[in-house]
């Protein structure tokens, strides 16, 4: 078998078969850019969580006098109380999972609430007795922040425990959604995509029937005959998933990287190099259900 | 180089067997008529030879291989020790008579170098190569044939199968084929050729199978063939 006569082959295969090659190409486009969708999606949350968690700390709030009795019942914490929680932060319990903490008393919390607010805001009407004092905790992964809050909320004297990751919940759970919904998707059209190349590519054979015959006869094998039907499906699909790769570049680049991640500069969102980091899977998943489809349509129509 | 013990086939579904017991050895060199009528197992003994069917039971030696149990992946490089033509001749209509022969070479994976030296020379032995440039379309049924024969040699085969070569042609075109096949035979191809021509078998003088219900009904065998059993013989009718 030589290269040049498959590649001869292969040419002819595709311009006796050339609209039909063209829908392969097009449901190739379609269902790998749903793919890549699903996958930035993902890429877009794991930089959420991996950007956003690691600043995320845990606020225990300690009581004061203003707290109602259901989560204060003694009122603000007594000095062996808060002796006791900065002894549970440095246990050695703890320690695997707490990376930094630091103590923030009502005072301080109060000069930072006048910082961070313009003058209109509530800081005005407040003193610091009625904010609480706070020890911040930075996590060593994110990860085991149930775990902390768990730790401290019923210790005797500490108001609320918050987990500021719990703020990125609904956008997490809202871009996971998005990234199930475009992979469903994705899922439907690849599986057409699957079945329209092993149509098309058995009609590609059939057209070819006579050729294969004599293929067989002189005792061709049964590789070198498959082959350019293979690489017909194949070269279809990838040139689908270059469309749905150049696609997906052009979204990222012209709502994300030059418009949207501008304004929202928080967001850290995916970019160029991004997709071309999913490009490879993208590529390959359609590589291969195309020459899955190719090969199991052709299977049988060769068979010696 | 060809030896058949007690090959037996049915396809199923049919009512009689497509082969019963049969029992035959063909010699190097040998050209061998295989008659009968129209579903007598003639063309099934053919495809088992050709190994596109398989044997129920019973054992195929062709070429030193035992087709009985020949690998899937094994039969194409049987299929390229051996020649075929057919009654409708298959060829590729889009190809021109160099192209076609060049095709069976090319898809084997033979040289540029070795194609372009060897298929000239089997055109010249079928007597085609002023027209090599021309298509199938363009020729006579003989022609046609011609190529087909030409494609079938072209990788220098012992043994060349012929399903009814002149099946679809006029007596002057047979008679040509005939001549061209002979010739063929005698630069020592060993020839197996099923056909309904009565006038060729009987003008040729060769050895003449004759196929009846999947039986070998006779084997008129020329001076130096071995008898064969009687109990490989249905119905004997000496002629």
């Amino acid at each position: 078998m030589r290269i040049s006569f498959v590649l001869r082959e292969l040419w002819e295969g595709i311009r006796g078969n050339l609209s039909m090659v063209l829908s392969i190409v097009l449901v190739s486009f379609v269902s790998l850019s749903f793919v890549a969708v699903a996958a930035l999606l993902q890429v877009q949350v794991g930089n959420l969580k991996n950007y956003w968690y690691d600043k995320a700390q845990i606020a225990i709030y300690l009581c004061n006098d203003f707290e109602s009795e259901l989560v204060c019942e003694a009122g603000a914490i007594t000095q062996s109380q808060q002796i006791a929680v900065a002894a549970q932060l440095k246990s050695t319990a703890l320690a695997p999972y707490i990376d930094t903490y630091y103590f923030e008393s009502q005072e301080e919390a109060y000069q930072r609430l006048l910082e961070e607010s313009s003058e209109l805001s509530a800081a005005q009407y407040l003193n610091p007795e009625q904010l609480n004092a706070t020890y911040w905790v930075s996590l060593a992964d994110p990860e085991s922040a149930e775990l902390v809050v768990e730790a401290f909320e019923s210790q005797p004297g500490v108001a609320s425990v918050a987990d500021q990751r719990s703020y990125f919940d609904p956008i997490i759970g809202l871009l996971n959604g998005a990234s199930v919904a475009a992979g469903s998707i994705a899922a439907v059209m690849l599986f057409s995509a699957a079945l329209l190349t092993a149509t098309t590519i058995r009609l590609s054979a059939f057209a070819r029937r006579k050729e294969i015959a004599i293929m067989r006869l002189v005792g061709a094998s049964s590789a070198s005959i498959q082959l350019p039907f293979i690489l017909e499906g194949l070269l279809a699909a990838l040139a689908g998933g270059g469309l749905a790769i150049g696609l997906n570049v052009f979204l990222v680049e012209n709502y994300l990287t030059d418009s949207l991640a501008l304004e929202l500069a928080f967001a850290n969102f995916v970019t160029t190099a991004d997709v071309l980091q999913v490009a490879p899977f993208v590529l390959s998943l359609g590589a291969i259900l195309a020459v899955l489809a190719s090969g199991i349509s052709t299977f049988r129509h060769l068979r010696t | 180089m060809i030896r058949l013990e007690n090959v037996s086939k049915t396809y199923r579904g049919a009512s009689g067997s497509a082969a019963n017991d049969v029992r035959l050895e063909i010699s190097r060199g040998e050209f061998v008529f295989l008659v009968g009528s129209s579903g007598s197992g003639k063309s099934t003994l053919l495809r088992m030879l050709l190994r596109e069917e398989k044997p129920d039971e019973g054992e195929i030696f062709v070429l030193g291989e035992n087709l009985a149990r020949l690998r899937q992946s094994q039969v194409a490089s049987y299929r390229r020790k051996l020649g075929v033509v057919f009654q409708d001749f298959r060829l590729l209509t889009n190809k021109t008579v160099y192209q076609n022969v060049a095709y069976a070479l090319q898809v084997i994976g033979k040289s540029k170098a070795f194609i372009e030296t060897t298929v000239p020379d089997v055109l010249r032995l079928v007597g085609l190569e002023e027209k090599s440039a021309n298509y199938p379309t363009a020729l006579s049924g003989g022609e046609q044939q011609r190529v087909a024969i030409a494609r079938a040699l072209v990788n220098r085969p012992e043994l060349l199968l012929a399903d009814e070569p002149t099946g679809n042609l006029d007596p002057g075109n047979s008679r040509e084929i005939m001549g061209l096949l002979e010739r063929i035979n005698l630069s020592g191809t060993t020839i197996v050729m099923a056909t309904h021509d009565r006038g060729i078998v009987d003008q040729m003088q060769k050895r003449v199978i004759e196929v009846s219900e999947g039986r070998i009904v006779r084997d008129a065998q020329t001076a130096g063939y071995r008898e064969i059993p009687s109990d490989a013989i249905g119905q004997v009718s000496e002629e």
